[in-house]
């Protein structure tokens, strides 16, 4: 007997749980009739893109199907990449780790929530994909993680396995907590200055650098005593040794070309500069460097060293050469970010090039650009289907998908509402529900649900403003 | 257009290589008056100051009047039919004409409107504009909140910013109208209508003291968010909603005497041999307000406030517009018998429950227009990003607010809202001339601002975002 209920429970959750779509991924997807933005070829009109095991297999007109295929028809609406967002503290129950100015050895992984409800809506905007970063109260901060927006899956299956690893560095006003009142009487944390901050990073990867000899010396037996494990300089060595990316925060293009020149020093490179709001005053130092720029499209002026930031940034960065990306920060902006890639095409930046600010290029500065970021063959099936071109501000996501499965389909969205508010009501009726003054016994009213944290702007990264 | 405008200022939003070949056109220009200069000696030392002067001078900012005649343009009154292809009058800083067949006055400046669309510039009935130049960790450079409760007599105009590098980059977004509103406290201030041009906060404005800021008081049981002294427990929804009224107790006794007030000065002006009442700034501040004759505007989210808000205005016979307006479309019977219109500033923000719909604050202008709730839609901004409104009013569309409603409620509706019908919010002869001409659909965010006028001047399309493009573009 109990063994039916628990084969009927888990009948339930199969069909409850979005673990139901896993099935698709098995079969085809074919998507009929799209204009489809490639976001490296141009725009296709009436093109079919066939999706097999979760990968983009065929990209072409009247393509054929298996008969068991799921068949979308989308004509007269618009296919473009997956939109994938550079920085982003969605899905995290904690960004910073205060207590150190160096804290590489803080994980983002040890913290994700993959039921948090921003993702779906990021899912709604046509987000697929996310590099989630540690806050920037600290010069050198935790380890980001990288994930695909696999709502409703266990958050195992969210991290993009073969994203190469990455590390948040930051610079300017929030390291030096200047949005920060310090517990009275409390030891002021170092840095205070952004003199301070580089010589944080400087002495990190002097340590670093002794700590990586330490171990090469045992390894070649010059030493015979094997080194005790250091868990924040270990992901510095990394650093230096190419294999883990620098997500470096920052704003005043001075300070980011210290930063670049302290890098240069050490012989790594920077894999990103996060807003960069000031990159265009260095353009040049940057794009020899090979670094990218994730940047706001036009944000501005919430902070002194975000003054300076202009909506030509991307255009100068993009005519220089440099790999810039658009980034949200927020779990607001999150949801439009194709509004904000569409800003750039009226300072000057081609149509696609501008699409690639928020798909491909982000791609590239995560290293995922093998599998993501574009609509090829051969690439993970990570697609939004829209009701009009992604950079009219008419235009709304009607489905999202990654790796050829369904995570967003507004029509599906739109039919279980009625359902939702009937379970709403029952819920409030309950009479563990009810507050007291509504006739219930209990002697507390239950908690309102907890307002949703606008990470907006990036200094509310740092607690003082949560 | 050829006009030292033109040929120096820099456009908005132009294209890289368009600007970089106009440069190239400048330094040329440059050379020639240099050398000009040197043949003729001082003969038209003003032409040349003209033409070579900074985009930082005043001059250059407030832009100039004259006569203008846009000729073959789309024409978006808004009020009315859009004319395919028509012209327009700019007089004394007015809307003379406009039509299909308009007579072009002489003298007037033509501006070949082929290929462009003209429109009301936009409003937005609800920011800090000027009030609040650097929102973070700058707090010398905020003047939006005053300390206490009780601010009848803060005067947002008195403390907006003429030369905020937020007045140009919002006006050549589009947006030439803004309420500026203090915000704090129960009771703020008084919030400003300004265009945005002018030297000085006179040469601004165009209500200087409109509305009366009150954070309606909420209902709030308390215990939800985060606070690191540890959590406040819950009270009970009863206990929190007499705790509620007894604040809006307060406000309306407040309002009544404010009332008792003016007539005692009233009575003292009548008859002089009455002992003199003292003066109280605060409440001979609020006389306007409690008789009515100016609105209160509420913030309120919520429907059980918005709702509330209602009865207050309706019992206090008070004239309210309200600010926020989450879930307005849920109170609009309310809203329409007491004639109270909503100032929606949600479209960019989050569902506040987990389980509202995702679309609940996009949607919500559909509805509110559905519900035949008179809005309109503001940024709600400290200024910085109130260029943003275009785009707002765009989305809403996206979510089912037809496309015409989306653009009155950026233009005529907040004019309506804002009392200042007459003056703007269209393209009528006799209005003011404030207008945006574009070269597309005004809410999308591809689509170039070609002009811009406020008071019939034609303004320099530069902003503390250009002159910074202008100094790094060609840094190699």
């Amino acid at each position: 007997m109990k063994k039916i209920y628990k084969f009927l429970f888990l009948i339930a959750l199969l069909i409850t749980s979005p673990t139901l779509l896993l099935a698709q991924s098995k079969t085809q997807v074919l998507i009929r009739n799209a204009t489809v933005l490639t976001a490296v070829r141009g725009t296709l009109e009436n093109t079919d893109i066939l999706i097999e095991n979760g990968k983009i297999a065929k990209i072409g007109k009247n393509l054929k199907a298996a008969s068991n295929a799921k068949i979308i028809d989308a004509a007269g609406k618009f296919v473009s990449p997956g939109i994938i967002d550079c920085h982003s503290h969605t899905m995290s129950d904690a960004v910073n780790e205060f207590s150190f100015s160096v804290t590489s050895m803080a994980r983002i992984r040890d913290v994700l929530n993959p039921t948090d409800i921003s993702i779906y809506r990021a899912l709604a905007g046509g987000v697929t994909t996310a590099n989630l970063l540690h806050g920037s109260a600290n010069a050198i901060g935790g380890q980001n993680s990288t994930v695909k927006f696999k709502y409703g899956k266990p958050v195992e299956d969210f991290l993009v396995a073969d994203a190469p690893p990455g590390i948040k560095f930051a610079l300017g006003e929030n390291v030096k907590r200047t949005n920060f009142n310090p517990t009275p009487g409390a030891v002021a944390r170092y840095p205070r200055t952004r003199m301070g901050t580089m010589e944080v990073i400087r002495d990190a990867f002097v340590r670093a650098k002794d700590y990586k000899k330490s171990w090469d010396d045992f390894r070649a037996k010059k030493a015979m005593i094997q080194p005790r494990r250091d868990l924040e300089l270990e992901p510095l060595v990394e650093v230096l040794e190419g294999k883990r990316l620098v997500h470096a925060h920052g704003y005043r293009s001075d300070e980011h070309l210290n930063l670049l020149l302290i890098a240069d020093e050490f012989g790594f490179k920077i894999a990103t500069l996060q807003h960069g709001l000031e990159a265009y005053k260095i353009a040049p130092e940057i794009a020899k460097r090979g670094t990218g720029v994730s940047i706001f499209s036009d944000y501005w002026s919430y902070k002194l060293e975000a003054y300076d930031s202009i909506p030509y940034n991307a255009v100068i960065l993009w005519k220089a050469g440099v790999n810039v990306s658009i980034n949200s920060d927020s779990d607001e902006r999150m949801r439009r970010l194709n509004l904000d890639a569409a800003k750039v095409v009226k300072t000057g930046v081609p149509e696609e090039d501008a699409l690639k600010m928020i798909t491909l290029n982000p791609a590239k500065q995560l290293g995922i650009d093998k599998r993501t970021g574009s609509i090829e063959v051969g690439k993970d099936a990570d697609i939004v289907i829209w009701t009009a071109h992604p950079f009219s501000v008419y235009a709304r996501p009607e489905m999202t998908m990654i790796e050829g499965e369904i995570y967003f389909d507004r029509q599906q969205d739109l039919a279980k509402r009625a359902e939702l508010q009937r379970e709403r009501e029952t819920l409030e009726k309950l009479e563990v529900n009810r507050p007291p003054g509504a006739g219930a016994t209990g002697t507390t009213a239950p908690p309102i649900p907890k307002e949703k944290r606008q990470a907006d702007h990036d200094y509310a990264e740092d607690g003082g403003n949560r | 257009m050829q006009n030292e405008f033109f040929t120096t200022e820099t456009q908005r939003h132009r294209g890289f290589e368009e600007m970089q070949k106009e440069t190239l056109t400048k330094r040329f220009l440059l050379k020639f008056f240099s050398v000009s200069l040197c043949l003729c000696g001082l003969i038209f030392p003003a032409a040349f100051k003209t033409f070579a002067q900074s985009d930082g001078s005043q001059q250059n900012k407030t832009g100039r009047a004259g006569t203008f005649a846009i000729t073959n343009a789309r024409i978006v009154t808004v009020s009315g039919a859009t004319i395919e292809k028509g012209t327009l009058i700019i007089k004394d800083g007015k809307i003379e004409a406009v039509g299909a067949n308009v007579p072009i006055p002489n003298g007037a400046e033509k501006i070949d409107g082929t290929g462009l669309s003209v429109y009301p510039g936009m409003i937005d009935a609800g920011t800090n504009l000027g009030l609040a130049e650097i929102s973070g960790g700058a707090p010398a450079t905020i003047d939006v909140a005053e300390t206490g409760d009780m601010n009848s007599n803060a005067k947002a105009f008195l403390a907006v910013n003429p030369h905020s590098s937020h007045v140009n980059v919002t006006r050549i977004n589009d947006v030439t109208t803004v309420l500026s509103m203090p915000t704090g406290g129960i009771i703020s201030g008084q919030a400003a209508i300004i265009n945005l041009n002018g030297s000085t906060q006179n040469e601004m404005a165009l209500v200087p003291t409109f509305g009366l800021v009150i954070n309606f008081p909420r209902i709030t049981t308390g215990g939800g968010g985060f606070n690191p002294f540890g959590t406040q427990a819950p009270i009970d929804f009863n206990e929190a909603l007499k705790r509620r009224d007894q604040r809006l107790d307060d406000l309306k006794k407040l309002f009544r005497d404010a009332e008792n007030y003016a007539k005692i000065q009233e009575a003292y002006a009548a008859d002089k041999s009455l002992p003199a009442p003292p003066t109280d700034l605060k409440m001979a501040a609020l006389k306007d307000y409690v008789r009515g004759a100016k609105p209160v505007i509420f913030t309120a989210e919520r429907e059980r406030d918005i709702r509330g808000v209602a009865k207050f205005a309706g019992e206090m016979k008070i004239k309210a517009i309200i600010f926020g307006g989450q879930e307005a479309w849920k109170a609009a019977d309310d809203l329409k018998k007491n004639n109270i219109a909503v100032v929606y500033t949600n479209v960019h923000n989050l569902p506040v429950r987990d389980d509202d719909a995702y679309d609940y604050l996009l949607e919500a202008p559909a509805k509110m227009a559905q519900a035949g709730v008179k809005f309109s839609i503001s940024t709600g901004d400290n200024g910085a990003m109130v260029s943003e409104l275009p785009f707002q009013a765009g989305l809403a569309a996206a979510f089912d607010l037809p496309k015409d409603e989306a653009l009155k409620s950026v233009t005529l509706y907040p004019a309506q809202i804002l009392g200042i019908a007459d003056k703007l919010g269209s393209l009528e002869a006799g209005k003011i001339a404030n207008l945006v001409i574009t070269n597309g659909d005004i809410l999308e965010p591809r689509t170039n601002v070609k002009y811009v006028f406020i008071n019939g001047r034609l303004l320099p399309l530069t902003s503390r975002h250009t002159e910074l493009f202008e100094s790094f573009k060609d840094r190699k």
